[in-house]
């Protein structure tokens, strides 16, 4: 018997693992890119969009909850994965209401980015056109439930700042996001623009008031760029003070350094 | 609409194909065609007339921009109900003077919900963006004119 080497290998490439490592990690520290969604470094996996989906040994694995086994022959860029992902994207677009021509994340929304990097010309399934209510109670902040792909990043950040402010309810098709107040509405919650879970959101669903068009539209991450090569990074702004107009006064380009949410780290902006 | 931005492209166009129903031509029905270039969405009876009579005369048929392919902006009245939106609109709304939702017999009845196109027909093709910009249609008509498949990819490929 062979001793073990914690290696696997992605696309025929050999790529070390720590013991425990999930195979997104193991490929996130050798710069491979696989497409992912709901995954965050920095918090537990979800598991539930399904994007970051490879192929061991013909089986479909999540790769962002699977961990890494010695000798694991991992695909990840084939024409059957980019197809397969491509309609599990287009699932996730027709499961809610995303317009994006309406939308202020637009460009910089990693949902559409990776249509735009799977080649998604269309959203090919029946959209199902849900009816779900703007959360406009909240002074600085917008929560869109239309936009929302329940990917539970805001959930899992709010966890992990000990405000448990969002969970996901319901089941399967059912699911909903709802906010922990008396009221149900976020102006009754205790959130800020400098909580984290008020600024991961992905897609267009949590919305920080008075930033939206910072940066144009036709300027943006997305725009010019494909999420495979940028990765999961949008330009961010510092909350240390939840007053609109005094932030607007000390925005300057120091605070619209685009910062890699993989890695946590700030980027040159490339 | 979008498809004057290709500009001076148009007469280069204007040397391969002939122009049947358009907004530029004014002829009310389509007759048989190669190409059916489709823009917004699905919203009342007569676009829905309107795309049968497209489906059934051009040989292929391409929805163009994302109202055509989603719905779009118009498809956001689909979080209401269509007597809210008529009510709103033409009721309530401030400033309105001497309310009454429109019944002329010749305005077409909205449906219930706007429509992606391919809800009610067969669609070979999507143009997205909103609009999709000149330099997109143009790439898409002329791989289509030299007989290959258009894949609108890299950063030609817009949602917005
Ligand atoms: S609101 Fe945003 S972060 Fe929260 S579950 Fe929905 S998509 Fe994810
Ligand atoms: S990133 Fe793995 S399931 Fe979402």
């Amino acid at each position: 018997m062979t001793q073990s080497s914690n290696k696997i290998t992605i696309d025929g490439r050999a790529v070390c693992f720590q013991p425990g490592q999930t195979i997104m990690e193991a490929a996130t520290e050798a710069s491979v890119y696989i497409p992912h969604l709901c995954h965050h470094p920095d918090y537990p996996p979800h598991g539930s969009c399904k994007v970051c989906t490879v192929k061991v040994d013909g089986r479909y694995l999540a790769s962002c909850s699977e961990k890494a086994v010695d000798g694991m022959e991992v695909q990840n860029n084939c024409k059957d994965l980019k197809d397969l992902r491509r309609s599990i994207t287009q699932l996730l677009f027709v499961d809610g209401n995303h317009y994006c021509p309406s939308c202020e994340r637009s460009g910089n929304c990693q949902l559409q980015a990776i249509g735009y990097a799977l080649e998604m010309q269309e959203n090919h399934y029946t959209q199902l056109f849900p009816t779900r209510k703007v959360d406009a109670s909240h002074p600085d902040i917008i929560l869109d439930p239309d936009r929302c792909i329940l990917c539970g990043l805001c959930v899992r950040a709010s966890e992990a700042e000990g405000k448990n402010l969002f969970k996901i309810g319901g089941r399967g098709q059912n699911s909903y996001l709802s906010v922990c107040s008396d009221s149900g509405l976020l102006g009754d919650s205790s959130i800020s623009v400098n909580d984290k879970a008020a600024q991961i959101c992905p897609v267009g669903a949590i919305l920080i008031r008075g930033e939206g068009f910072h940066i144009p539209i036709g300027e943006r991450l997305y725009d010019h760029q494909q999420i495979t090569s940028v990765g999961n990074c949008r330009p961010r702004y510092n909350h240390s003070t939840s007053n609109l107009t005094e932030r607007k006064k000390r925005e300057g380009p120091e605070h619209s350094k685009p910062i890699n949410l993989t890695t946590g780290k700030h980027t040159n902006g490339k | 609409m979008s498809l004057l931005d290709i500009d001076e492209r148009l007469v280069d166009l204007a040397d391969w194909i002939e122009f049947d129903r358009s907004p530029l031509t004014d002829i009310k029905h389509c007759g048989s065609c190669d190409v059916g270039l489709i823009e917004g969405g699905l919203s009342n009876q007569e676009n829905l007339h309107v795309l049968q009579e497209f489906r059934q005369q051009c040989k292929i048929v391409v929805a163009v921009g994302a109202c055509a392919i989603n719905g779009g902006i118009p498809a956001m009245r689909n979080n209401h109900s269509l007597a809210d939106c008529l009510r709103e609109s033409y009721l309530t709304a401030p400033g309105t003077v001497n309310p009454q939702i429109p019944d002329d017999p010749e305005i077409p009845k909205l449906l219930s919900k706007v429509h992606p196109i391919q809800d009610a027909i067969k669609v070979d093709y999507f143009l997205p963006g909103c609009p999709p910009s000149a330099d997109t249609i143009w790439y898409f008509l002329t791989e289509l004119l030299a007989g290959r498949e258009p894949l609108i990819q890299g950063s030609a490929l817009r949602y917005d």
